[in-house]
């Protein structure tokens, strides 16, 4: 737990020569330290010829260095109780790990080992292919899954970076090689596209030199920035069926692609979607669909807005004979909302909930480093935690009330449906 | 300190308060000043454990329930509460326990407080409200079949214990949830939510005297209950290995591997919890933190056994501290193309390795160093310290969360030897697999085969 919460973050930044950026929040509420090491290296980097190539990237890469054999780095992270998770999104590639205090300087050391000197052997790939191959199959077997990624396929188009599955496909896996690995680490694992988070029981004069001296030495820089297009899907009703044997539950993933991280309206969208589908145990959508009808065990929207446009998605999971229903009332909630806004008691006890919610945001030192890692990629500043009630307060009934009116039409929804064949069926 | 007439009770850590009220319901507070949070967590000694045949799942459909209103919180304002605050609220149930928690700022406190005095005493129970959440939790347990590994993991459960309530799911079985009427729930409610049956758990950003003052301000006006008698059925020594085989449509095989596995203060525990931690990577020791987290397992015997051998894209294992003897699971889920016999085979080789020649003393200092590890980051936020705390206070008492780590120190490598020996011998195990059927490839050729409909 930070001990600085009370008058907010204090973290101190550096930029080096080589363009890594290093963040260090200090923090004295328990033992330990966390690490989190963002690349602009997700899957919008990859060749369009070989989706998946980021995911396979982030499996391979902390199986052996010039330094150390894949033993040897399970043996330095087991050792110290440690597990270092590597996971993409659309635009990263971000290592994460915590660590006891007295292990900090060691698992700093592996961490940067493992981005800057991964070797890739052969075997791994191998290896970590099928594991990877493994993962696609089960996500083939999973209504959830299939149902968001068929959504964000129609929201966006096949060939979209935010369209196509992030994992890739069987087919791809199996044409990524090591060289193609290599080549992608070569280009895109570079310092002057990494931000190094550093977060807890640590000084941060000693965690910025620790850092320096590790990653001296080392230097370049993608060739060129990814600039992310516009959805290449014109906005239209779409109703899209996934039939799949053998499950009891239907998932449904009703959306629509929205605005940017960095766009001005996104603190109206944000508490829009929190009187929609977020607050209490999933606002208007969960009063409709859970509490009154009791149809559903979830049902919720989430709002992802990232550096292109992203996507405000409704899910939920229902009895096969209660699909059309569901649909007919997240179409009711979406039309209200879009209709006429949000009542002014919504939106006071939304702003209370989101101004309030920031001490629990910054709660674990692991997530400070999130925290403070989506800070510095947006370029949201170091005191965003300090600004960030005064920017919800800001939001007024007409924000919500626009953003809703933007947004918020069933005639123009993309509506996935995974589960096993309903009697009823969904109509558009 | 406050002037409340309070019953002395041992507190073995000195940082905490820890006091009764008349009624007898136990308050633990710790203060703690790093963030301006504070957790509160009210638990009740009641779980899916406590319940008797064509009952099953009452606990957890009462826990639902415990949010859809009370006398003085009528249910559209129960939401509101804590959300005022920014706070966040749950509940959950398991075998032992049920708990319900609120994290939020400091000002929220009185207001949590009075949430969870209302649950404990004032729930409406409307019949509409239990019959809307019926379905709700049907939908809930459908969900949950879903997932192959889930559905194998509760047909394995029903295997493996033959009398013990522990053999059925927490959700309940689909029959029930269908047969039970709202007399259950409100019955069950009234037996088991009374104070001398719960621990009210305030950890964070406090002052433990207002705390206590506070929760004899809400709590003390309710009487105190017939204590509960909790289930004591002693599970049957198995006498052989159970096998279970669910064939299904589905694109992936899983492979369980289950045993008897000692409660949170039979000595064994400690051991098992080195043993797993040797075999699989240690993993947090309570519910709540145990999947936060992977495992620290690139070096544990049976990911090298199985996963570095391709045989397996993943290997888990489970080993919970519980009220009575629960189970200890091994999980593996096999690499697409690998038969569940190659899977199988490599898992029990392994175990039998370790039955026959024992572990090393390295090994057993990498996994007390690993568990030393999870218990410092199980501690990481108040809502965790306060979950912790009232986890091992409700299933296994208060000296116990103290004395962990030194007992999980004092592990030596002849103990795992013979707990391994003991407990994970073929006569006492129950496999599982779910073996994938009839499945077509659905990958994007066959989605398009399925166009857009505008």
């Amino acid at each position: 737990m930070s001990s600085t919460l009370a008058a907010g973050l204090s973290p101190v930044r550096q930029t080096l020569s080589n363009g890594a950026v290093i963040i260090v929040q200090e923090t004295s509420g328990a033992p330990s330290v966390s690490i989190n090491a963002a690349f602009l290296a997700g899957s919008i980097y990859e060749p369009d010829n070989l989706p998946g190539l980021a995911h396979l990237t982030a499996r391979v890469i902390d199986r052996g260095t010039i330094r150390r054999s894949a033993d040897a780095i399970a043996q330095e992270l087991d050792s110290r109780g440690v597990s270092l998770r590597i996971a993409t999104t659309r635009h990263t590639m971000t290592f994460s790990s915590t660590c006891l205090s007295e292990d900090f300087d060691e698992l700093l050391d592996v961490v940067v080992d493992v981005a800057r000197c991964a070797t890739f052997p052969d075997a791994e790939v191998a290896k970590r292919r099928a594991e990877a191959v493994t993962a696609i199959r089960q996500d083939e077997d999973n209504p959830a899954v299939r149902a968001m990624e068929t959504l964000s396929e129609m929201l966006y188009g096949p060939s979209h970076p935010y369209g196509r599955c992030a994992k890739g496909s069987v087919d791809s896996l199996e044409r990524i090689n090591r060289d193609a690995i290599w080549r992608f680490h070569t280009r895109y694992i570079r310092p002057a596209v990494l931000s190094l988070v550093i977060v807890g029981d640590v000084t941060a004069t000693r965690a910025i030199e620790l850092a320096a001296s590790k990653l001296e030495g080392w230097a370049g820089a993608p060739e060129r920035p990814v600039v992310v297009p516009p959805p290449s899907v014109i906005p239209g009703r779409q109703v899209r069926e996934i039939p799949m044997a053998g499950k009891s539950q239907t998932d449904i993933a009703y959306g629509f692609a929205t605005i940017g991280r960095l766009d001005p309206r996104y603190y109206g969208y944000w508490m829009m979607n929190n009187v929609l589908g977020q607050f209490g145990l999933g606002g208007r959508l969960a009063d409709n669909i859970r509490e009154r009808q009791g149809m559903a065990y979830y049902a919720f929207s989430s709002f992802d807005p990232t550096v292109g446009e992203g996507p405000l998605v409704v899910r939920a999971g229902v009895d096969p004979a209660n699909v059309q229903r569901t649909i007919d009332a997240i179409d009711a909630e979406i039309r209200e909302l879009g209709e006429h806004g949000p009542t002014p008691a919504e939106v006071d006890e939304s702003r209370g909930y989101l101004v309030g919610s920031i001490p629990r945001m910054l709660e674990t030192n692991y997530s400070i480093a999130g925290f403070l890692q989506t800070s510095e990629q947006f370029g949201l500043g170091l005191d965003y935690d300090r600004r960030l009630p005064g920017l919800i307060e800001s939001v007024t009934i007409d924000d919500v009330r626009a953003a809703a009116a933007e947004a918020l039409h069933p005639e123009r929804a993309a509506i996935a449906i995974a589960g096993p064949e309903s009697a009823g069926g969904a109509t558009p | 300190m406050v002037s409340m007439h309070l019953r002395a009770a041992t507190a073995v850590d000195s940082n905490l308060r820890f006091e009764y009220l008349p009624n007898g319901l136990k308050v633990v507070v710790r203060e703690i000043h790093t963030a301006p949070l504070v957790s509160v967590w009210c638990w009740y000694r009641v779980g899916s454990g406590d319940e008797l045949p064509g009952h099953t799942g009452v606990s957890h459909w009462v826990e639902h329930m415990n949010f859809k209103g009370t006398v003085n919180i009528p249910r559209e304002q129960m939401k509101g509460i804590v959300e005022r605050f920014g706070g966040m609220w749950n509940g959950y149930t398991w075998i032992d326990q049920t708990t319900y928690l609120e994290t939020a700022g400091r000002a929220a406190l009185d207001r949590m407080l009075f949430l969870e005095a209302e649950r404990m005493a004032y729930g409406l129970y409307e019949p509409g409200d239990c019959e809307s959440e019926r379905t709700v939790i049907i939908s809930e347990l459908q969900g949950g079949e879903n997932d192959p590994d889930q559905l194998l993991d509760t047909e394995v459960m029903a295997t493996a214990f033959r009398a013990h309530p522990y053999q059925h799911p927490t959700i309940g079985w689909l029959e029930d949830l269908r047969a039970m009427t709202r007399d259950d729930l409100v019955s069950h409610y009234r037996r088991f939510y009374i104070p001398n049956n719960a621990t009210l758990v305030v950890v964070g950003d406090v002052n433990a005297d207002d705390v206590l003052r506070g929760a004899e301000a809400h709590f003390a006006s309710i009487p105190e209950g017939v204590a509960p008698e909790r289930i004591r059925v002693c599970e049957p020594p198995q006498l052989g290995e159970r096998r279970v085989l669910i064939e299904r449509e589905g694109t992936t095989g899983y492979v369980k591997v289950v045993f008897h596995a000692p409660a949170a203060n039979d000595p064994d525990f400690f051991a098992m919890l080195v043993l797993d931690a040797i075999l699989t990577g240690a993993k947090g020791v309570n519910l709540w933190s145990s999947f936060r987290v992977a495992p620290p397992q690139r070096r544990a015997r049976l990911y090298t056994a199985l996963v570095e051998r391709g045989l397996a894209s993943s290997v888990s294992g489970a080993i919970m501290p519980t009220a009575q003897p629960y189970v200890y699971t091994l999980s593996f889920t096999a690499i697409d193309g690998i038969p569940l016999e190659d899977v199988e085979a490599a898992a029990l080789q392994e175990i039998e390795r370790v039955r026959e020649a024992g572990v090393e003393p390295a090994d057993v200092d990498r996994a007390r160093h690993q568990l030393r590890a999870r218990l410092v980051f199980d501690n990481d936020s108040v809502t965790n310290v306060a979950h912790q705390l009232g986890y091992f206070e409700t299933i296994a008492g208060p000296d116990y969360l103290p004395l962990l780590q030194q007992r999980i120190d004092a592990v030596t490598a002849e103990q795992v030897w013979d707990v391994a020996r003991r407990r994970l011998g073929p006569c006492t195990r129950t496999v599982g697999w779910f073996k994938p059927v009839g499945a077509p490839r659905q990958g994007l050729d066959e989605m398009s085969a399925n166009p857009a409909r505008t």
